[in-house]
């Protein structure tokens, strides 16, 4: 982002270089002020999610630490191939999300949005893929809580690790989801052109966010699936 | 309520109750120390503030004020000083809670049982009773569980609290230097009747405690089995089970022995003494029909005795 | 910089000129703001109407303990109503009224900006707020509750009711709180104006720098123990109940690592109003500015390792309770050297004895009692007789209304002016605020005494030696609701019957104090350049 751009649209800009949703909110004094603003509230935000994931991975190894047979016994049951597949996957759509954000700070409005589509691509492959494992799972009966019906499991405590990895996966899940629809949004305004080399900041700040979805899904695939 | 269990909390000192086992007084050391250190710093700070709110009261729009707005040595000062104090305080906090923590190795252990709302006290003999009987000067160990959701142990006289979690196990342990009844308080939050599930330590001499276990082994003397069942009735079933014919959370047990009952799976039983002891120690093996599996098992609660005396009484009620 | 000091103006005359308040009209144009002030005032309508909704209640469970035997409700209605109380006062006032209503409303322009970073967000997360609020609304009506407001299982997850609602109640207001700090944080970074260096902020900025952290890094584990005891009700999870496998000691774990820091983000705001309030009204430079914005930070950060002191008899290991016990000590240290540094104050000062003035004494002696009385507890002997006893209500009682509502009442009547362009009436206002403090202590102090005797929490029904004292104390509770009537009355009443504020009635030297009472909708027409500290009362002296 150039650290030399004014503060206000400059009727003399280059229409490329111009976009019309650029707008410096009448409290900032320069857009890089409001652009840093935003990334640091992001971030700020990612922390919190950080916190959140946290108490999960807490509650694994103190579950862990309790019931270590079951939870190895019980993992087995994991598809590893599966998991390993969805990593590979995320990590593709991680990188087409950095493709994504560098075209739109290059003023590259068509790749933008290629790119933004592509990660979605991903996302929902990832997603496919977890809805067979999960089906599997309801298959066998290996539920969480009282829906555990798998009658062959080893240890009775293997109910347990289901019901954290359900926890874990599920809410993960669903932050896919929510990314789905953040990077849909970014792709629709990227098509209607709204972003350009001087205003970006939306594509950069979903990228921070899709990021993060990634790495945790890369503490969770070999702790859940490889460890267990 | 249970009225019987409204022992009441003998005062020992204007703040505190009396000091009725061997680590209340090392306890009160804790309360002392903290007690006065908080009334020397209070009085101090609301003396120091009575000072200024008169000698710095505004008199005219032109005051000047002070303009010193800092000074590490005194910022140091009174950050030290209340540091060393804090830490004199974890450390006599810490001896009581240790002392109050480890049971002598030769305690007599009793096993506490806390359900939604009462408490059941069973000893290594077997006895279960409801209230806690000690012998004085003496260290008991209280091994405590729950059987539904979290309870607190606590008896203010002695200076012990300890929660009683479901699916573990906690203690604490007290020497009664004093005779007498004590008040036990449920003292964590556990639904409906928390504030009604109280109990006692009734602290006896070591003979007439002995004298008191001993007579639990066997039938109360002078007591017909079907008076004792009563008693135990009244105790432990009265609350879902009526003897006059009303059905309550529970079948009634008016002319139910020899009385073919249906059963909830549609099969029938003939009531006789083998299917009474069953149903008590093992109330979900076989349900009446109309009725809901949610009575709990007195397996291990009840001597054969009293199983008998029970089984004796029901038998009565024609 | 120079500013007059107070001047008056006629009564019954109406601020004069455009202001945040009616510029734009209608209550549309309210409900879609973005303007941090108009915000600021909806949070304090909105968090001051669960301050009633909570009062109701512990009106409420104290006439029922006015003597033993049933009252006025049976005891399933008692445990619902000391619930509702504390989720009220906790969730839906305490947590979000500071930062919500006060902070929002002074923090931009304290620093000399015209809104907050994001001022969208501001909004959202007062419509975050009203959701969380309309859910527990809907928990209460619905199936009631009646666990506690710390929902400890199995009883939580087992009991019948509105324990889903509630949780996901509070799991959305969960991220108004977040948003808030987050908002804060960066606000705080980013939107200084020239010349506004971290040490010449008004230490009520220090203080909501502090809470803000506490609240983003806190928050979240309070989302996800929300999110487990949910899961645990409908899917029977079997990570806190034991017949499932799990543990209730490890549900307290997650409950109170985020319920600790929260009472830090409950008290830090109010510290930081007694600094600006205390310097002002005793036009004194504040003692130990530093130490002041240090301790609080440091407290920030202490409040994350001393959770396990709300279990010393929980059941967790001796270890674990002495650590707990050692840490706890030291968090106590900088809240003690506050108290140190706000008397020095005093010292050399010219005290004027206006309302907000009163609200500030009475926060200095009530929260010193409630800070002392925490090391009672924070002592591992002494807390094993006073655990979940009346003094442990007296002590959260005394730190949280002692503290951080007086604090909140002195910052709101020492802002109101500016705020909403009047003066309220000044005797009425120390009126309520005798009133509430000779209500308070009625109320509370005697509960030392009952818990140190032994009398246990959360009990509807309770043995007759205490009745006495309990009857004591619900007497004390009706000094103390009127002294709340008799502030309602003055400060809604002066809404319109007030005189008219001047920009500057008190003489503060802080950025606020030079906007119009009430700003104009931007706070500055041209962004100012801060060239002074935030009590440099000499600058008001050599103007004149």
């Amino acid at each position: 982002m150039s650290s030399h751009a004014p503060a206000h649209d400059s009727p003399a800009g280059n229409a490329q270089d111009r976009s019309p949703q650029f707008h410096v909110g009448h409290h900032w004094d320069s857009a890089d002020a409001q652009f840093d603003a935003g990334k640091t509230g992001v971030w700020l935000f990612l922390v919190t999610e950080i916190l959140f994931f946290g108490g999960l991975f807490c509650a694994f190894f103190v579950f862990r630490s309790w019931y270590l047979e079951a939870f190895v016994s019980a993992h087995h049951h994991l598809d590893k191939v599966m998991g390993g597949v969805n990593t590979i996957v995320l990590i593709c759509s991680s990188l087409s999300m950095a493709l994504a954000v560098r075209a739109a700070q290059t003023n590259n409005k068509n790749q933008t949005v290629l790119l933004s589509v592509v990660t979605i691509g991903f996302a929902l492959m990832f997603l496919v893929i977890k809805y067979f494992e999960y089906a599997h799972k309801f298959h066998d009966g290996l539920l969480p809580g009282r829906y555990f019906t798998y009658a062959k499991a080893v240890f009775p405590d293997e109910r347990i690790f289901f019901g954290i990895y359900f926890m874990m996966t599920g809410i993960h899940g669903l932050h896919v989801l929510i990314g789905i629809g953040l990077i849909g949004w970014i792709a629709w305004r990227a098509q209607k052109g709204h972003f350009s080399s001087r205003y970006y900041a939306p594509v950069e700040n979903v990228g921070l966010y899709w990021h993060l979805v990634d790495l945790i899904w890369i503490y969770l695939f070999p702790l859940l699936y490889l460890v267990g | 309520m249970n009225d019987k269990n409204a022992v009441g909390v003998d005062l020992g000192t204007f703040w505190l109750p009396r000091q009725s086992s061997t680590i209340a007084a090392e306890m009160d050391l804790g309360w002392d120390v903290a007690y006065w250190l908080s009334v020397f710093f209070f009085v101090g700070i609301v003396a120091a503030m009575a000072y200024f709110m008169w000698r710095y009261r505004r008199r005219s729009e032109n005051d000047i004020t002070s303009t010193v707005d800092h000074s590490l040595p005194i910022e140091i000062t009174w950050t030290v000083i209340p540091s060393i104090m804090c830490v004199g305080l974890f450390l006599v906090g810490f001896k009581g809670y240790i002392n109050a923590s480890i049971a002598p190795a030769e305690s007599y252990e009793v096993q506490v049982r806390a359900q939604k709302w009462s408490w059941k006290f069973i000893y290594p003999n077997g006895t279960v009773a409801d209230e806690l009987r000690v012998p004085l000067g003496k260290p008991v160990r209280l091994i405590m569980s729950s059987t539904d959701v979290l309870h607190s142990f606590y008896v203010p006289e002695f200076r012990i609290k300890a929660d009683v979690v479901p699916g573990n196990y906690t203690t604490v342990w007290f020497e009664a230097t004093e005779l007498g009844e004590k008040q036990i308080f449920c003292t964590e939050y556990c639904g409906d009747d928390h504030s009604f599930m109280l109990a006692s330590v009734i602290v006896l001499e070591p003979a007439k405690f002995q004298e008191w276990l001993q007579s639990t082994e066997g039938p109360p003397a002078g007591v017909s089995p079907v008076e004792h069942g009563q008693k135990l009735f009244a105790r432990n079933c009265a609350s879902c089970h009526t003897v006059d014919g009303t059905a309550r959370v529970g079948p009634t047990l008016l002319k139910v022995f020899g009385k073919d009952e249906k059963l909830a799976d549609g099969s029938t039983v003939k009531v006789d003494e083998n299917y009474l002891r069953e149903s008590i120690l093992n109330p979900n093996a076989k349900v009446v029909f109309g009725f809901q599996p949610v009575m709990s098992p007195f397996k291990g609660l009840l001597k054969d005795h009293e199983l008998d005396a029970l089984i004796a009484y029901i038998k009565e009620l024609k | 910089m120079a500013e007059s000091l107070p001047i008056s103006a006629p009564h019954g005359a109406t601020p004069s000129g455009t202001n945040y308040l009616n510029a734009e009209k209608g209550i549309l144009s309210w409900l879609t703001t973005v303007d941090h002030k108009r915000i600021g005032v909806m949070y304090l309508v909105s968090t001051l109407i669960a301050f009633g909704a909570g009062g109701f209640f512990a009106l409420l469970v104290r006439l029922e303990l006015i003597a033993v035997g049933q009252q006025i409700m049976t005891n399933k209605q008692y445990n619902q109503a000391f619930t509702l109380h504390g989720a009220i006062m906790v969730f839906l006032f305490i947590i979000p009224s500071i930062p919500g209503a006060l902070a929002n409303f002074v923090l931009p322009i304290m620093v000399g900006a015209k809104d907050v970073a994001f001022p969208r967000l501001n909004l959202m997360s007062l419509y975050i707020y009203w959701l969380g609020a309309i859910i527990c609304l809907g928990a209460i009506v619905g199936g009631g509750i009646d666990t506690g407001w710390t929902f400890y299982t199995p009883y939580s997850s087992t009991v019948d009711g509105g324990v889903v609602a509630m949780t996901m109640g509070v799991f959305v207001l969960g991220f108004s709180s977040i948003l808030t700090g987050l908002n804060f944080i960066v606000t705080l970074h980013k939107l200084r104006a020239p010349g506004q260096d971290w040490f010449r902020l008004p230490l009520f900025l220090w203080a909501t720098y502090a809470t803000s952290i506490i609240q983003v890094l806190a928050t979240p584990v309070l989302a996800i123990t929300m999110l487990l005891l949910a899961a645990e009700r409908l899917f029977g999870l079997g990570i806190f109940d034991p017949a499932l496998g799990g543990d209730p000691v490890l549900f307290q774990h997650f409950f109170w690592f985020y319920s600790h820091p929260a009472v830090y983000i409950m008290i830090l705001p109010g510290m930081g109003i007694i600094s600006d309030v205390l310097s002002v009204h005793a036009r004194r430079k504040i003692f130990g500015y530093r130490a002041i914005a240090y301790s609080s930070v440091a407290l920030a950060l202490l409040s994350f390792l001393v959770w396990g002191h709300h279990m010393f008899v929980a059941g967790q290991s001796e270890l674990a309770s002495t650590i707990f016990s050692f840490l706890t000590f030291f968090v106590a240290i900088p809240s003690g050297v506050k108290v140190f540094n706000w008397l020095s104050t005093m010292w050399g000062g010219s005290i004027s004895y206006t309302t907000p003035m009163l609200f500030t004494l009475s926060f200095l002696f009530l929260f010193t009692i409630g800070g002392l009385t925490g090391v009672f507890l924070g002592m591992l002997s002494v807390d094993v007789h006073l655990h979940d006893t009346y003094f442990v209500i007296a002590h959260f009682h005394y730190v949280m209304m002692g503290g951080t509502v007086m604090a909140f009442l002195a910052g709101l009547h020492h802002w109101y002016p500016k705020m909403f362009g009047r003066m309220y009436n000044e005797t009425l206002g120390r009126i309520s605020c005798l009133l509430v403090f000779i209500g308070f202590n009625a109320t509370f102090f005697i509960q030392f005494i009952m818990g140190s005797r032994g009398m246990p929490r959360r009990y509807y029904n309770y043995l007759d030696q205490y009745q006495s004292m309990h009857a004591f104390s619900t007497v004390g509770s009706w000094i103390l609701g009127l002294g709340f009537l008799v502030m309602l009355y003055n400060l809604l009443t002066s809404l319109t019957k007030g005189a008219v504020a001047p920009a500057n009635p008190w003489g503060g030297v802080s950025l606020e104090w030079h906007t119009p009472s009430p700003p104009p909708t931007e706070n500055f027409h041209d962004t100012p350049t801060v060239n002074n500290g935030p009590y440099d009362y000499d600058t008001l002296r050599s103007a004149k």
